[in-house]
């Protein structure tokens, strides 16, 4: 079996058409996936005990779990349960789920790389904890956690390749579809990496602007 | 005597097991400038983060301009914890600078003296922005507003920290061992702020090693050992002849040169 560059350029357009997919699964669950991790990193951190396990018990069992299994789980499961929902959203569902519990531990560590003296300081001049927290902290933290956050996106795109276990049309799927008519393994995937790394080029980038920009302050 | 502008009864504070304060009792009257010294671990730093309501503490009584702070009045034996809601208010009316200056880094100095009134008091951006530049002269940094603390000197940072706490209008002011971590070449600079403020009238509780300093701004000094008030004097008697034999020995010390006695 040879690399055929003819096969190779004729599979590119059905390939961009699995990327178009697959990005769009990748945005949806970053944008999630981001505002679950907000949300659960600030109740990690959180007075309240009961949040605190809350967050804690999502964070253990998400990363516990392989994301094919979370995946399969809510695809299966949800229906026996009588909730039906589409394949793409139940991708994203899971996707998110997954990449919000790290997204969690990674705003809990910012928020607590802080020095203590920041919250005294606003406290002392009156702030109220949840002032002091979204004024002060916040801005400070998040600074810090933007590039581990583009990284782990990173890792949410290329995840995204486990979707075609649900009969979604991602760009792994459009490979192997390719694969499967033309009897060529070969060259169809060498245009499916190509293009995953086109996908993820521009956040490796960002996230190397990132941790330049950062570095200082 | 009219109702000092602090008064502390009684206050006895730990972490844990650990007895920190063991019953202090102290008033500052209003414009009055009292300088606390004593050993490292006497308590100093937890005596002025109670009064600002920054720590919790056990017993005692802490009532700064009329309002109690951390525990309520005494009823039928006992006292209750202050809701958050007014240990915020309280908060405002006292100023505290803390050793490390603990500068806001994400915003210009200007920016890190508007916050507070803007965002607490809800004051008007123009208005905070006027009256912070005005304290930002009285500092001497009129041509750092828009620089951030990263780009200042540690003087320079210590003395924008004063300027925030005073943007709130304070009542009294704390200071917790505020030019311990500059540079001696740049201890002048911000003492020179304080001892401005002094004579503006400001009341002042300054925990501090700079003898000569306490010696020359504070109307009594404050002598702290092991979670006590050990000695209470004017500056003059205090330094010439401490009644104290742990006052004595901890003069004789930090006079000798060491200065963490
Ligand atoms: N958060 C804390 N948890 C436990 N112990 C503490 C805490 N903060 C302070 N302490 C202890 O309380 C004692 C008094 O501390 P404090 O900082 O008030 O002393 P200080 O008089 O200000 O000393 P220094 O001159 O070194 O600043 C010390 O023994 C210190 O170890
Ligand atoms: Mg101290």
């Amino acid at each position: 079996m040879d690399f055929e560059w003819g096969l190779f350029v004729e599979s590119l357009p059905a390939l961009a058409k699995g990327a178009v997919t697959t990005a769009y699964l990748a945005l949806g669950a970053a944008f999630f996936g981001l505002a679950i991790g907000l949300v659960g990193g600030l109740m990690r951190v959180a007075r309240n005990a009961t949040l605190r396990a809350v967050s804690l018990f999502y964070v253990t069992v998400m990363r516990g779990v392989p994301l094919l299994v979370t995946l399969l789980f809510i695809y299966y499961g949800l229906p026996s349960a009588g909730i039906l929902l589409e394949a793409k959203t139940v991708a994203i569902l899971a996707l998110a789920l997954t990449n919000g519990a790290y997204v969690t531990e990674i705003v809990r560590g910012g928020i607590e790389s802080i020095d203590r003296g920041q919250m005294r300081a606003a406290r002392s001049l009156g702030m109220s904890t949840a002032l002091a927290m979204r004024r002060i902290v916040l801005p400070q933290a998040l600074r810090r956690v933007l590039p581990p956050i583009t990284n782990e996106a990173i890792t949410l795109l290329k995840n995204t390749s486990l979707v075609s276990v649900i009969a979604i049309p991602d760009l792994l799927r459009a490979g192997t579809d390719i694969m499967t008519w033309q009897a060529n393994t070969f060259s169809p995937f060498a245009g499916v990496a190509l293009m995953y790394l086109c996908l993820t080029l521009p956040l490796v980038a960002l996230n190397g602007h990132l941790e330049r920009r950062f570095r200082i302050r | 005597m009219s109702e000092p502008t602090i008064r502390v009864r009684n206050l006895h504070k730990s972490y844990g097991e650990t007895a920190i304060l063991r019953g202090v009792d102290l008033d500052v009257a209003q414009g009055e400038v009292v300088c606390v010294i004593g050993p490292s671990g006497s308590g100093k730093s937890t005596l002025l983060a109670c009064i600002d309501g920054l720590e919790p503490f056990e017993h005692g009584e802490i009532v700064v301009c009329g309002d109690h702070v951390g525990l309520g009045p005494e009823r039928g034996g006992a006292r209750q914890r202050l809701p958050e809601a007014h240990m915020n208010k309280v908060r405002r009316k006292i100023g505290i600078v803390f050793q490390q200056f603990n500068l806001f880094p994400h915003m210009t100095a200007l920016g890190n003296i508007v916050e507070a009134p803007i965002h607490v008091l809800g004051i008007a951006r123009a208005e905070a922005e006027a009256r912070g530049r005005a304290l930002l002269a009285d500092v001497g940094l009129a041509s750092k507003a828009d620089s951030y603390p990263g780009e200042l000197s540690g003087g320079q940072q210590q003395r924008v920290a004063i300027a925030r706490s005073l943007a709130m209008r304070p009542a009294a002011m704390l200071f917790d061992e505020v030019t311990s971590a500059l540079d001696p070449e740049l201890v002048g600079e911000v003492l020179g702020v304080m001892r401005k403020l002094a004579a503006a009238g400001m009341t002042m509780v300054v925990v501090t090693h700079e003898m000569a300093f306490a010696r020359e701004v504070a109307d009594r000094i404050v002598f702290m050992d092991e979670g006590r008030v050990v000695e209470v004097a004017p500056p003059a008697e205090f330094f010439a002849a401490p009644k104290s034999p742990r006052a004595a020995v901890f003069l004789a010390r930090i006079l000798s040169g060491g200065r963490d006695a």
